[in-house]
């Protein structure tokens, strides 16, 4: 009935390899679009701007190549906090050494040096499967902290160990407002988005998958796991690198490798695990549910009028938190994002269910 | 492009309008964020300091009815020491109220360097009391950071002061356990040079977070057998440390803690074994009996209204956060002399965190007699005070074993002003001239 594609025909090609084949669905994105870069900048206040918005776009952004990794090639990693760790300092150092060069060149400067890394890290898989393979990025995640705290040269010889990123200009443009920051980012992950997306469809999509669902008979049909899975660390560490330099730069400024700690790279997986493996809007909706979830838990209590003492707040928030995990896991374990494309099944048939 | 940023910026503005606009309506109130950790592997040092910080501003509004007759509110915001929570917090609170945050107490040094560029911004002081990044000490370069009652920097000299009184140092062997992060690497630089300059050995062993395993730095500190270690930890670290010390026999009384690693939640666990423990007190101890301390008492824990328990009361760390609370009051109050009695901006608050002037009298009227050295700031000099005693756990309670000392400022400030200036000019910061003000 709301969402229905009859009447929609292909008559060509171009048609048969859209992005959206439904008419609804484009609508929806050019929506969704809109509202991201016009109407919200008019309402929202810098608070949704600064705690809520930025810091989504960027984990979604991490999410993405984490879930290309994991949800689309199957290899298991826990290394997503060392890869954001190497892309923020790679940023850093190249943004200190070579000050003049424009800070969108160092992103993906940094986010190919973290690809080099990824892969490197990602050599294991070529010989080992799941819970060991994760274990071997675990890995990735104890060098990083220890490289970063403790070579010097890294961290441009800061006494404390902690580096702030200079400002961030493009253009002869500061973006130091909350607005400018949010478009800088929002511009860069629809981008990501976009490619990740078109990536996943394409031939190098299509190994990765094969590879995920049985890799024995994905090496027989000619696909070379060599190829697939490093491309896959390859890519996956890029976005992430990319995203870690973000998070450094745009959202906290200033920063030590505890920000990247190994919460982080638990935090990324649990947001795949709710948003769903194998979906690239499903990693958004899980950025969001993470993002978002801990400050409404924080912020329902006080807008009832019941003061509860700041730590018994954060405890709650932490056995709430751990309580839908397990429900999403039992119930939905393909995540929001099934729940999403079942709601849309259903208004589909609607109002005739059978 | 140009005209779309334009356009959003005066819709921004509007909004901002609006907003403002209604808060000219609002309430005769002060409002200032509490940046805590009541969870975690820090809860246990976290706890007191929050308690005594917000008692202190519930003292304020019960008995005083507020500062010059404008309530105080705050809100807590639990950080759990992570950095990114803290940049969290500080924009989920720093608009609130009429006239948005006061300042903030970081309560700790990652927060606080994530925050310090954006207090230029923002135009909202940061009070780091005995913490934070020691060359914010240069207020002609960092105009919005008060490290009040003492640096790390000014910590590590006077710490080295005391030990050399104790004899040469020359060929001598110092331990560094610190916690590896920004707050534990402060002290380094002022510990190198002093090496050079003194002629010791620093061994720097490094503690990972949280700082529950330290078995490998204490194995080191067995077979190099320092002749003395500087603790600086925090949280679960410090008893563990101090536990540490007592498997592989290194004696207590050759070590130092710094003042945020002396306190009860540190040498309780060990109790009697701590004995001989020492560390730096910043200017108090586990006082109880300051006039503060009666009116507490007296005002609200008697009628229930305290926040934590009537005995902890004076404890270390529930001083420094009553302490940490009492300078952010005075700089209020010293503000309303120049802008009136009415809810002040961070801006105004910071004026008067910058001509603060509390000297023996004033403390003495405020209770604070005996646990605060008089301090006073200038934009040269935004510590205000650097003087410290070295007090020892003697298995029950903390006793002052040292006469005071005083950071050798001609030794630090060379080093603080190089890397204020350093910062200045990475950030493209304005350096004020100080002398231009008075």
């Amino acid at each position: 009935m709301f969402y229905r594609e009859n009447g929609q025909f292909k008559t060509s090609y171009a048609d048969d390899q859209a992005l959206l084949s439904i008419k609804q669905d484009k609508w929806f994105i050019w929506l969704v679009l809109a509202v991201a870069f016009a109407v919200v900048p008019m309402f929202a206040s810098e608070y949704l701007f600064r705690a809520i918005l930025i810091p989504f776009l960027i984990l979604a952004l991490a999410a993405i190549g984490l879930n290309l990794l994991v949800g689309y090639c199957g290899q298991i990693s826990l290394g997503t906090g060392a890869f954001m760790m190497v892309g923020a300092y790679a940023a850093y150092n190249i943004a200190v050494r070579i000050p003049e060069l424009n800070i969108l060149v160092v992103f993906i400067l940094a986010g190919l040096i973290t690809t080099v890394v990824g892969m490197v890290f990602g050599i294991p898989s070529l010989r080992i499967k799941g819970l060991y393979l994760a274990v071997a990025t675990l890995a990735a995640q104890f060098f990083m902290d220890w490289l970063f705290s403790r070579v010097k040269w890294l961290t441009n010889d800061s006494s404390s160990g902690s580096v702030s990123a200079p400002v961030v200009e493009m253009f002869g443009f500061k973006l130091d407002s909350p607005i400018a920051k949010y478009w800088f980012v929002l511009a860069i992950v629809v981008l990501f988005a976009l490619i990740a997306k078109n990536l996943v469809r394409s031939n190098i999509g299509r190994s990765w998958m094969a590879t995920r669902d049985m890799d024995v008979a994905a090496e027989i049909i000619g696909i070379r796991p060599v190829y697939a899975k490093l491309s896959a660390f390859a890519v996956s560490s890029f976005f992430v690198g990319v995203s870690g330099a973000l998070w450094a730069f745009v959202h906290l400024g200033s920063w030590e490798p505890l920000a990247f700690d190994i919460n982080r790279s638990f935090t990324m997986i649990f947001m795949i695990i709710i948003g769903g493996l194998g979906s690239i809007l499903g990693s958004f909706l899980g950025a969001a549910f993470i993002v978002v979830l801990p400050l409404v838990l924080n912020q329902v209590p006080i807008w009832f009028g019941i003061p509860i003492s700041t730590a018994t707040a954060s405890h709650l928030e932490f056995m709430i938190f751990g309580a839908l995990i397990v429900f999403f896991l039992i119930v939905e374990p393909h995540g929001l994002a099934r729940l999403w494309a079942i709601a849309k099944e259903k208004l589909r048939i609607w109002p005739f269910p059978h | 492009m140009k005209t779309r940023w334009k356009t959003a910026g005066l819709a921004c503005a509007i909004a901002a309008a609006f907003t403002a606009g209604g808060a000219f309506a609002q309430a005769n109130e002060q409002f200032v964020p509490v940046l805590v950790y009541r969870t975690g592997a820090y809860a246990p040092n976290g706890v007191p300091w929050a308690n005594g910080f917000v008692d202190y501003l519930k003292l304020i509004n019960e008995r005083d009815g507020g500062i010059g007759g404008v309530k105080l509110t705050y809100e807590e915001c639990e950080t759990g020491y992570a950095t990114d929570r803290g940049v969290e917090c500080y924009e989920r609170l720093k608009g609130k109220g009429p006239t948005g945050a006061t300042g903030f107490n970081s309560l700790s040094t990652g927060i606080t360097y994530a925050l310090t560029d954006k207090t230029f911004g923002d135009k909202i002081p940061m009070f780091t009391t005995g913490y934070g990044r020691s060359e914010s000490a240069d207020g002609s370069v960092f105009k919005w950071n008060f490290p009040l009652l003492g640096t790390y920097w000014s910590a590590a000299d006077m710490l080295v002061q005391h030990v050399a009184k104790k004899g040469s140092l020359k060929g001598k062997k110092i331990a560094l356990v610190y916690h590896d992060s920004p707050f534990g690497k402060e002290p380094i630089p002022v510990l190198e040079e002093h090496a050079k300059k003194h002629g010791f050995e620093l061994l720097k062993l490094p503690v990972t977070h949280p700082g529950v395993e330290q078995k490998a730095t204490w194995l080191q500190v067995r077979q190099q057998r320092p002749d003395y270690v500087f603790l600086w930890g925090w949280g679960v670290m410090n008893s563990t440390a101090i536990r540490e010390a007592i498997n592989v026999s290194y004696p207590r009384l050759q070590m130092f803690g710094v003042w945020w690693s002396a306190a009860e939640p540190d040498v309780l666990p060990a109790e009697m074994a701590a004995k001989g423990y020492n560390g730096l007190s910043l200017g108090h101890s586990n006082e109880k009996n300051a006039g503060v301390h009666k009116d507490l008492m007296k005002v609200l824990y008697d009628k229930n209204k305290g926040t934590g328990k009537k005995e902890d009361v004076g404890h270390v760390l529930y001083n420094r956060g009553m302490i940490s609370a009492m300078l952010l009051v005075e700089s209020v109050v010293k503000a309303q002399t120049k802008f009136g009695k009415k809810p002040l901006t961070g801006e105004q608050v910071r004026w008067g965190a910058e001509n603060l002037n509390l000297d023996a009298a004033r403390l003495k009227a405020l209770g604070f007699d005996g646990i605060v050295q008089p301090l006073k700031t200038s934009c040269a000099d935004h510590e205000g005070t650097r003087k410290a005693r070295v007090h020892t756990w003697d298995g029950t309670t903390w006793s002052y074993t040292s006469d005071w000392y005083e950071a050798d400022n001609k030794f630090l400030r060379p080093m603080v002003e190089a890397q204020a200036r350093k910062y200045a000019a990475e950030k493209k910061v304005e350096v004020r001239d100080c002398k231009k003000e008075s």
